[in-house]
């Protein structure tokens, strides 16, 4: 890995963008929390679990996990229609996916969970974002799970690895263009969800894989102090 | 063996020890104690267990709760005590005679009651009105805590809600769904009294919490 490359905002590769975290923003939710890395500002709501409705959709065997992103038509420069639209039902699926190998949904059949997120401001990363603050706040909800679930986005810029992109660094077109794989894992380093947008050769992409887990722990550490001061804002980088 | 309270993450190790074994919301790896939830640990007795401190009431067999009449069957009531399950009350659990072509004479929808579960079955919740001071809420005022807090407001054996009562002169009777019915002579003791245990709630982790209240209850009463 060269560490002379040099980021467009001046990062070194494996540094993360400024993050700011706080759990308990929404009183009316069982569970919330803000997650935020640069520009990219995330907000998780979650409620229940409940009875789900309609009746049809109920799962005696075990709970549902129901997820939903959601982008503010404000969070970008040129307004998006507001309202789910193809790209949010997949990353509202995804995003469920990586949370629930950690929910015990075992114990809430013919229930829903249901973890709502907003995007309010969006500068790459907002999945990454947006279950780093779901997770926080599925615990803070005091939803039973094994584990908490960081997630990060590595990247391939040239042919170097880098961690945490933003949206400057997501359109890079120079040499090979940019590769941006979205990882999310638990504080034991275990994949529960990973993607690939671009090309990476193997060797590369478990490079990528051992950064997203390095960057994970300081997320991770975030996270837990968060949830250890309600109500507070904790800062960090 | 007693440990401090300590708030805890899910997945973060409590205690590592090959003596504790693992309670409420813990699970056993590799000789580590794991939180399940998020709350406070406690170890103490070997046993290492971790105490909600959030997160929607979960119905448990014996609770006592208040909920409200949503719905008449021909065999009972159908109750909202703020659970995922459906509440059931039937005619049997009531302590009197019922016309089972009306039984709105006996509890309305609307009516407020305060109940036993006496048994959770894969169908919901069975809620029982037969003990004594069970059965429908007359006037008073019922308003929500955080379900979580409520062994708190309650007190060893009932110490602190008895304290509540004895300064008040209100009647009180709480739910463990978080739901809690107060019944005074005047709108200004009840007020006094939701006033006082909201104080508990907002103070439940703190220490020596009864030394607390009996100063607030001197220092605020009117």
């Amino acid at each position: 890995m060269s560490t002379n490359f040099k980021r467009p905002d001046g990062r070194k590769v494996n540094e993360l963008r400024p993050i700011r975290a706080k759990v308990g923003i929404i009183p009316n939710a069982d569970g919330s929390a803000m997650f935020a890395t640069g520009n990219t500002i995330a907000i998780a709501a979650v409620y229940g679990p409940k009875k789900m409705h309609p009746q049809h959709l109920q799962n005696s065997e075990k709970g549902t996990l129901r997820f939903t992103y959601n982008m503010n038509s404000f969070s970008v420069s040129d307004r998006i229609k507001p309202g789910q639209n193809r790209r949010a039902i997949e990353i509202s699926k995804i995003s469920g996916w990586a949370l629930e190998p950690v929910v015990d949904l075992k114990k809430f059949p013919n229930e829903v969970i249901d973890v709502y997120v907003n995007i309010i401001q969006a500068d790459a990363g907002t999945r990454c974002a947006g279950i780093n603050a779901a997770s926080m706040a599925l615990a803070h909800a005091g939803i039973p799970m094994s584990d908490l679930v960081v997630s990060i986005s590595v990247g391939k810029l040239d042919k170097t690895i880098v961690v945490d992109l933003d949206k400057a660094e997501e359109d890079f077109e120079e040499g090979e263009g940019p590769t941006d794989i979205p990882v999310s894992l638990t504080s034991k380093g275990k994949i529960t969800h990973i993607q690939l947008d671009g090309k990476i050769n193997s060797e590369q992409l478990k490079e990528a894989i051992k950064a997203a887990k390095e960057a994970g722990k300081e997320i991770y550490e975030i996270q837990k102090k968060a949830l250890k001061n309600v109500g507070e804002e904790i800062k960090y980088g | 063996m007693t440990e401090e309270r300590q708030l805890v993450v899910p997945g973060e190790v409590i205690i590592k020890s090959d003596d504790v074994l693992p309670g409420e919301n813990t699970r056993k790896e590799n000789g580590e104690i794991i939180a399940l939830r998020y709350g406070l640990s406690e170890v103490s007795d070997n046993i290492a267990k971790v105490i909600p401190v959030s997160g929607v009431y979960q119905a448990r067999r014996g609770n006592v709760v208040i909920g409200e009449i949503v719905g008449l069957t021909s065999a009972g009531w159908l109750v909202d005590v703020g659970v995922a399950e459906n509440a059931f009350l039937s005619i049997m659990e009531v302590p009197r005679y019922v016309d089972k072509n009306a039984l709105q004479e006996v509890f309305d929808i609307g009516d407020a009651i305060i109940a036993k579960i006496w048994n959770m079955g894969g169908r919901g919740i069975d809620l029982s009105v037969k003990l004594r001071g069970f059965g429908k809420l007359y006037e008073g005022m019922i308003f929500g805590v955080n379900p979580n807090k409520i062994p708190r407001i309650i007190g060893k054996e009932g110490s602190m809600i008895n304290l509540i009562k004895d300064a008040t002169g209100c009647n009180i009777s709480v739910g463990q769904n978080g739901l809690i019915w107060i019944k005074g002579d005047t709108l200004d003791k009840e007020l006094f009294a939701k006033k006082a245990i909201l104080y508990v709630e907002e103070n439940a982790t703190k220490e020596g919490l009864t030394d607390n209240v009996t100063k607030w209850l001197s220092e605020n009463k009117q």
